[in-house]
């Protein structure tokens, strides 16, 4: 077979995340449609559009979180279907805007994804972790309720990184920060991609994020624009 | 027996709903219909029971009494199903868990001694149950589906993380189980100060000693935490899982 010494010798590389066609809909109203798209392994892809454009809709069904209606999306060169879905969602990992924090205390939300691995908590990397995002490693038992708007979405942020995943999709994380927070997280977002090799998507409004944005893809009325893919 | 309700004080006591008539007229409630269909459907159901109880107890039937107690479940379970609000195969689970919550109840009382098989015990403790359970389910599946509306987003990115759905439903599930729970609880708390709950009531009426009529309140008190608290756990963790789709996705019920 051709094809799979091509694949066993590295002469054809498989993107990380395959969208052929993808097309959601609901009853009659098209939110997507004919979304086609490769992204590699350690690439950071900024989707940018109008609100109601259906960025989030995309980042969704990536995320196994919902079911596309139409089309082909492929993960690391098999169906998403042939996927457990929680299994791929440990490795496809997303992060909403204006996260919830479960349980009482910093410690119920880094502990989450060891939980549910049932895996010990290591709370060593989480007091690193803590300190890394410029908390201080006694937060870990802080509560929840006692956090500003900029540590909830650290700590969020964290939640999703204790135990890396492939892919991480980050949906508008920074909308509501301020400057600073803004900048701080961003950075973060950075060191996942560079140092850690984590694939980045991100759902951004934010001119600078765009402007910054390694590869663009922008969306409008469920249609990535032509010209608009970077 | 120190009973004297005979036809013509019934008749008398009608007046009473004649006084809840006549304050839902004056305060325009627009509950006259409903009151109205509530004393006759009552009136009729009573009387229709009672003469077959009479029938029931006299040929006293192990398979007649069976029948009639899976009667009285699968009553239960439809009605509680009602309250389901859209959640998938709410029937089987209703019906399911209203059947294990009174048949392991009744057995243990059988075991017990407390009650023998015979149809006037276990028709009527039957039905106490079976009717605990069902208004238990009930509040089961009304604040499921209020909290899987509420803490959608909390759920989703529980999913997100890749938590499987049991992890995912675990707050709403033990919330829910509470909320069944917790008349059950409170009505234990109170028994005997707020309230001479009906069984007890029933025989004191009767002209039963009351140290031996608390005797009954309290297996009655032990039989419907047994029963609210299985029929709960088993509504609950059979129901969460119609809030999730085949790919193990949100989906919450449409009514």
């Amino acid at each position: 077979m051709v094809c799979n010494d091509f694949y066993a010798e590295g002469a054809l590389t498989v993107s990380l995340l395959t969208l052929k066609n993808v097309g959601y809909q609901v009853g009659q109203q098209q939110i997507l449609r004919d979304i086609s798209l490769n992204i590699d392994a350690g690439e950071w892809v900024t989707f940018a559009g109008p609100s109601g454009g259906g960025k989030s809709t995309l980042a969704r069904i990536i995320a196994s979180l919902l079911s596309r209606t139409s089309g082909e999306l492929t993960f690391d060169g098999q169906p998403i279907d042939s996927y457990d879905p929680i299994a791929y969602r440990r490795r496809v990992s997303y992060s909403f805007q204006q996260p919830t924090l479960f349980g009482e205390t910093v410690r119920d939300n880094l502990a989450f994804p060891y939980q549910i691995r049932q895996l010990p908590f290591d709370s060593q990397r989480a007091i690193t972790a803590l300190e890394y995002v410029g908390l201080a490693g006694a937060d870990l038992d802080k509560a929840v309720i006692d956090l500003s708007g900029g540590q909830r979405q650290r700590v969020a942020l964290l939640r999703n990184v204790m135990i890396y995943p492939e892919v991480l999709i980050l949906d508008e994380v920074t909308a509501g920060l301020d400057a600073e927070n803004k900048a701080f997280v961003w950075s973060l977002i950075d060191h996942f991609n560079q140092d850690d090799g984590i694939t980045i998507l991100t759902i951004t409004h934010d001119q600078s994020e765009i402007t910054a944005a390694k590869r663009l893809v922008t969306i409008v009325d469920g249609q990535i624009v032509p010209g608009g893919a970077s | 027996m120190n009973l004297a309700v005979n036809n013509q004080s019934l008749v008398l006591a009608l007046g009473l709903v004649m006084i809840a008539l006549a304050i839902g007229w004056k305060e325009k409630l627009g509950i006259d219909r409903d009151m109205i269909i509530g004393v006759v459907r009552a009136v009729i159901q009573l009387f229709v029971v009672g003469y077959l109880l009479k029938y029931v107890f006299r040929i006293a039937n192990i398979w007649l009494t069976a029948i009639l107690i899976l009667i009285i479940i699968f009553n239960a379970g439809y009605n509680a199903k009602q309250r389901s609000g859209g959640i998938p195969q709410a029937l089987p689970i209703s019906v399911g868990a209203i059947l294990i919550s009174t048949g392991v109840t009744l057995g243990v009382l059988m075991l017990a001694g407390a009650i023998k098989f015979i149809p006037s015990q276990m028709i009527p403790i039957s039905g106490m149950i079976a009717s605990n359970s069902m208004v238990a389910i009930g509040l089961c599946y009304r604040n499921l589906n209020a909290q899987f509306k509420q803490e959608r987003q909390a759920v989703l990115e529980k999913l997100a993380l890749g938590a499987d759905l049991k992890h995912a439903s675990r707050d709403i599930v033990r919330a829910s189980i509470k909320t069944g729970m917790q008349p059950t609880i409170d009505s234990a708390k109170t028994v005997g100060i707020v309230s001479l709950p009906g069984m007890m009531s029933g025989l004191i009426f009767a002209g039963v000693d009351p140290v031996r009529a608390i005797k009954y309140q309290i297996m009655v008190t032990f039989m419907l935490m047994s029963a609210t608290s299985i029929g709960s756990v088993l509504a609950c963790y059979w129901a969460y899982r119609g809030f999730y789709n085949e790919r193990k996705q949100l989906q919450v019920p449409s009514n």
